[in-house]
Formats: C-alpha cells, sequence, structure tokens
C-alpha cells in the first residue's frame, strides 16, 4: 500500500513557501523546474514498463504541476477533509504524468514510481483511486471525469464547503457525450465552485482532433453550454495561475489550456505517433537531455 | 416429508403493492434523520417515486435531466465526499446506458452509490423490450463488488433501504413496479448475501427472485396438493450470492428449479446452476431456469410472465420434470 513519504512531502511545502513569496518570474522559473522534473521521471517510468502515453503526458504537465504545487488547497498528509479541494485527471492515459507529480507532492515516494505498469503494482495504466493516494476516482475510458467532478461540486454546494473541484480533460474526449450532458448539469446548477480544464493539445490517439470530429469552435461551444470560458497558454505558468482563479459569477469556468502534446523533446512535440509511442534508450537519453 | 399446514401462499385476492411506494416512503423517513441521503435521478421524479421526496427536500433532490451516464457519474461525485446518493432511473437506462459508469466509477472505484432500478424486468410490458430490462441481473452480476438486492414485497424493500444506508456499498436495488402481495414473514430479517427461506421443504426447492416469489409460493402449496413437498428460497440477494443456501438445497432436495423476471443467461438461473455444478458429483441434481429468453414480443406483464413460464403451474410441470430426471 501506498502511503506519504514524510521527506517529500517537506520539499513539497519548502516549494509552496517559496511559491507563495515569489514575483511571478521567480515563480514561472521554480515551476518550470518542478515540471521538467516530472517530465524526466515520466520519460524514464515509460522507458521501464515499455508503455505509456508521453505525448499527452508532456502536454498535460504543466497544468499538474501548476495545480499540485500552487493552486490546490490540499494537505498530502491528511485524509481530504471538507474544505479539501478535489482534482480529478480525467483523461487517465495520462497516468504516468499525474503518478510522477503526486509522488513529488508527498502522497507517496517516488521510488514507488519504478514499479509504474509492473505486475502487482499500485500504478497501473490508468489511476485507481483505491490504490494511490491523491487520486479520487478511477479513470481511464474517456467522458467518465466531469461528471465525477459535477457530483463532487454538488457535495461542497450541499454540505457548505468553500472547496473547489478541478478536473483535467483532454481535447479528444470532448468528443464524448457524457461531457457535454454534465457541463450542461454543471451550468444548471450554477457549479461556480467547478473548474473544467480542457489540455487543448489539438492531437488524439490518430489523427487531429480537427481533421476527426472537429472541435472548433470550442470556446463557442462551452459558452453556449453556460461555462465562463477562459483561453490560456497551458504551458505559461503565471497565465494558468490566473486562469485557476475563482468564478467570477455562478458559473463553471471552463479553460481552455492551450498546448503542445509532447511538449519538452522536439522530436516529440506536436507529433500523431508519440501519442503511445515507447523511446527507445537512445530516444530516452536525448529526452532527458533536452529536459535537463 | 415435512409438511407444515399453516404456511401456504398468499391468497389469490390477497391485496397486491407496487414496491415504489414503500421505497419512496421509506426513503424519506430515512431521509429525515440522516442529511447524507440525496436522491439523483434523471427526470423520473414520477416514474421513481420521487415527488414527496421533492417537496420535502428540494435541495437534496438532483435531477441532471435525461442524462443517464452524467447521472451515475455525478452519484459517484456525490459519494465520494461522504454523502448517500440514492440514483433513481428506469433500469434498463440505469443499467443499459450508464453500465460503463456503473462499472468505472461504483464498482470499480468503490463508491457507495446506491443504484435504484426502478420498474425492472418486464414491468412496462406493452412498451416493449426497449423499455424492458431482463438484462439488468446478469450484466451487474459480472462487476465485482457490486451487491444486487431484489426485494420481493413492502417489507423486503424498507429493509433493504435501511441496509444500504445503515452500511453504505456499492449496491444495486432492483425496485418493482409490478404489483406483489406480502410475503415475507413479520419476522423476517434482511441478511447481506443471504436468501430468504420462504418455505421448507425437502423434495424439490424454488429459488425464486422478486416478481416470482408469491408465484413459487403458490407452486409449492399446488405441489403439496400432489403429495411433494417444495422448498421456496427468496433469492433477494443475487450478489453477494447465496452459495450456502445452493448447497444445502442440492444436498436437502432433488431437483433445483429457479424462476426470475430476467433473462436465464447471466442471471440467477445461471448462477445457482454455476454453484450446483461445482459440487461434488455426489450432490448435483438437475437444475431447471425459467425466465426470459429471447426479447419480448407484445404484451402486458400478466401476459409476458406467463408467456416465459413464470406461473405457479408451469413452475410445478417444470419441476416434476427436474425430479424425474433425478
Amino acid at each position: 500500500m501506498l502511503s506519504m513519504d514524510p521527506e517529500q512531502l517537506e520539499e513539497w511545502r519548502r516549494l509552496r513557501g517559496r511559491l507563495t513569496a515569489a514575483n511571478p518570474a521567480e515563480r514561472s522559473e521554480l515551476l518550470s523546474e518542478a515540471a521538467q522534473r516530472t517530465r524526466r521521471s515520466v520519460v524514464r517510468m515509460i522507458e521501464t514498463a515499455g508503455q505509456g502515453h508521453i505525448g499527452g503526458d508532456f502536454s498535460v504537465t504543466d497544468i499538474l504541476t501548476t495545480l499540485f504545487a500552487y493552486t490546490l488547497r490540499i494537505d498530502p498528509a491528511a485524509a481530504p477533509s471538507r474544505e479539501t479541494d478535489r482534482f480529478i485527471l480525467s483523461k487517465g492515459h495520462c497516468a504516468a504524468s499525474l503518478y510522477s507529480t503526486l509522488a513529488h507532492t508527498g502522497y507517496f515516494s517516488r521510488r514507488a514510481l519504478k514499479t509504474f505498469m509492473q505486475p502487482l503494482s499500485e500504478l497501473n495504466g490508468h489511476p485507481t483511486n483505491t490504490k494511490v493516494p491523491g487520486v479520487e476516482t478511477s479513470t481511464g475510458p474517456l467522458g467518465h471525469g466531469l461528471p465525477v467532478a459535477v457530483g463532487q461540486a454538488v457535495a461542497a454546494k450541499l454540505t457548505g464547503s468553500a472547496a473547489r473541484v478541478f478536473v483535467v480533460l483532454g481535447d479528444g474526449e470532448m468528443q464524448e457525450g457524457s461531457n457535454w450532458e454534465a457541463l450542461m448539469a454543471a451550468a444548471h446548477f450554477g457549479l461556480d465552485n467547478l473548474v473544467v480544464i480542457i489540455d487543448r493539445n489539438r492531437l488524439q490517439q490518430g489523427a487531429r482532433t480537427e481533421d476527426t470530429n472537429a472541435l472548433a469552435p470550442l470556446d463557442a461551444k462551452l459558452a453556449a453550454f453556460g461555462c465562463e470560458v477562459r483561453q490560456a497558454d497551458g504551458h505559461d505558468f503565471n497565465a494558468l495561475i490566473e486562469a485557476f482563479r475563482p468564478a467570477a459569477g455562478s458559473r463553471p469556468v471552463a479553460v481552455i489550456a492551450n498546448t503542445v502534446k509532447g511538449k519538452g523533446v522536439s522530436f516529440v512535440e506536436d507529433r500523431v505517433e508519440w501519442h503511445h509511442k515507447v523511446p527507445t534508450p537512445e530516444q530516452a537519453r536525448l529526452a532527458l537531455e533536452e529536459l535537463a | 416429508m415435512s409438511i407444515d399446514m399453516e404456511d401456504t401462499a398468499p391468497a389469490a385476492d390477497a391485496p397486491v403493492y407496487d414496491n415504489r411506494s414503500a421505497f419512496a416512503e421509506e426513503l424519506a423517513l430515512l431521509a429525515r434523520q440522516d442529511e447524507r441521503i440525496v436522491a439523483v435521478c434523471n427526470d423520473s421524479v414520477g416514474s421513481s417515486n420521487l415527488t414527496a421526496f421533492r417537496d420535502e427536500f428540494p435541495s437534496r433532490l438532483i435531477n441532471v435531466g435525461i442524462a443517464e451516464q452524467n447521472m451515475v457519474g455525478v452519484g459517484a461525485g456525490l459519494a465520494s465526499l461522504g454523502l448517500i446518493p440514492f440514483v433513481c432511473a428506469a433500469s434498463p437506462f440505469l443499467t443499459a446506458r450508464a453500465l460503463e459508469q456503473i462499472k468505472a466509477d461504483v464498482a470499480y472505484s468503490r463508491r457507495a452509490v446506491i443504484l435504484c432500478g426502478m420498474s425492472p424486468g418486464l414491468a412496462y410490458g406493452e412498451l416493449g423490450p426497449t423499455h424492458h430490462s431482463p438484462e439488468d441481473l446478469s450484466w451487474l452480476r459480472a462487476l465485482p463488488g457490486l451487491d444486487i438486492i431484489v426485494p420481493a414485497d413492502r417489507r423486503q424493500t424498507r429493509q433493504a433501504v435501511n441496509e444500504v444506508v445503515r452500511d453504505p456499498r456499492p449496491a444495486f436495488l432492483r425496485v418493482g413496479r409490478y404489483k406483489v402481495p406480502d410475503v415475507t414473514a413479520e419476522t423476517a430479517v434482511l441478511r447481506r448475501g443471504r436468501f430468504d427461506l420462504a418455505r421448507d421443504g425437502d423434495d424439490v426447492t424454488i429459488v425464486a427472485t422478486g416478481t416470482t416469489v408469491s408465484r413459487a409460493l403458490i407452486a409449492a402449496d399446488l405441489l403439496r396438493s400432489s403429495g411433494i413437498s417444495a422448498r421456496v428460497l427468496n433469492a433477494v440477494y443475487i450478489a453477494p450470492l447465496d452459495a450456502d443456501a445452493i448447497a444445502a438445497a442440492a444436498g436437502e432436495t432433488r431437483a433445483i428449479v429457479t424462476a426470475e423476471e430476467a433473462n436465464v443467461s447471466g442471471g440467477l438461473g445461471a448462477a445457482v446452476a454455476s454453484v450446483v455444478a461445482a459440487l461434488p458429483s455426489a450432490s448435483r441434481v438437475p437444475v431447471r431456469a425459467l425466465g426470459l429468453t429471447e426479447f419480448a414480443p407484445t404484451g402486458n406483464t400478466d401476459f409476458l410472465l406467463s408467456y416465459f413460464g413464470l406461473t405457479p403451474e408451469n413452475m410445478v410441470k417444470v419441476a416434476l420434470e427436474a425430479l424425474a430426471d433425478d
């Protein structure tokens, strides 16, 4: 069973302290360092496992880093309380990036990352809430995270909690009808405590989203469904922090985070085949160099 | 042969009840004492009998509209923050449309969502197979960690609602619309994973569930008049399955007949047969499964139950055939 790692937790708390005191430029520098560290461990995990989704892992890493290092009001040392913010990674195939982020947050030891996808490891190819601390619901099949997040946001309202609920979806995932069912309900219920973040890397498994089943105009669709829509560069930490601010009115917030699939490694960036291609040892070495 | 003459099936003119009323009354009763209880539905406020609940607890009735996938996901989210959601919808739409949510968000994520399959089986008679849910027991039985509860009457429905609040866990509650008489004893206690012994007997066993329990008791009366002692097991829990009661029936009676308002393939019949098949050869007995084997033709629920042989007379006939096979 995975358990909290006190040393890592201390390190995470120090980082949070520094981020609070930092100016925007310093903040960006600190978060960038943390994100690159996560990307490096993703490379090692996927190389060892011989499987994974490196392209989406890299596009979402800066979002996860910003949330866990800066935005979320969480305490990895304690069971979630009524006031704890909630996070769901709906694009569960990007588990490697989530596991690495959770380990760097202190939820469990970074040593566990070596077991990614090994027989009987808690770290399955898709995150399982009953096995991994910090995971709210088991995801993997697309279109599941947002409805669960809507339920959590409703529960927070019902119990008078000020907690916010954050959910990250892939852009291709927005082709799933369940997400639009959930968005309608989120707006209808006035869930201003819900932040829906779309990792808009414009690629899905087999092709570009716009060549498969076009999402554009995504901003207009989200607005028409009743969301307060915000656009942000998904690799600009200060822009993400700004985009994750509380809702202006009584509507759910939808953040379109414009990202690059495979961000951080030149030969992986924006290449459809790197959705779930596994680096050779040589490619892994080159990737780690670029991520140094 | 043990025959208890006091023990008889409900009379033909016994009053019959829609289990949804007992469900709704008990839910409201518990909700008054327990703020964790909420209801979630897909526009089915009326058909799920939630009108009174909505009037009394307006903020605790979450109607997501006609959107079953979101409905079950919302239930899982509510449960993850410690509430006890009763997610209510017509069983075919709840269990078929949202099956992946039931699998991933509820069973696999181990969230204590109470999935309430209203008007299940053949309840929607003439509306046709799109609105029937004879498959629900089969596909939900395939999910590890999901309790499946099929109350046979008003009392058992109330007990089931109490049980899932007392010990919340992922569960499916099949709430019948087809009116049934009272069949459980006033003293009967609902125990998780246990069948209720509705009638003891030592020649043949009828394992019935929900709607078919009262019919099995009538069949037992008919068999008794032919000098055959029939045990009737009320399979109120389909999961966890009462393998001990099935093994005892195989050991103590000479044949088993199952009867369900559901598909034989993968349902109660399949469950009972798989337990019997795994017994030592000396303990195995013939098993005959009554239930649906095809999409239903047009007809009301009464007609369809007869069409698929779920009548006391057919249960008797099949029991005699199974005994002849022994």
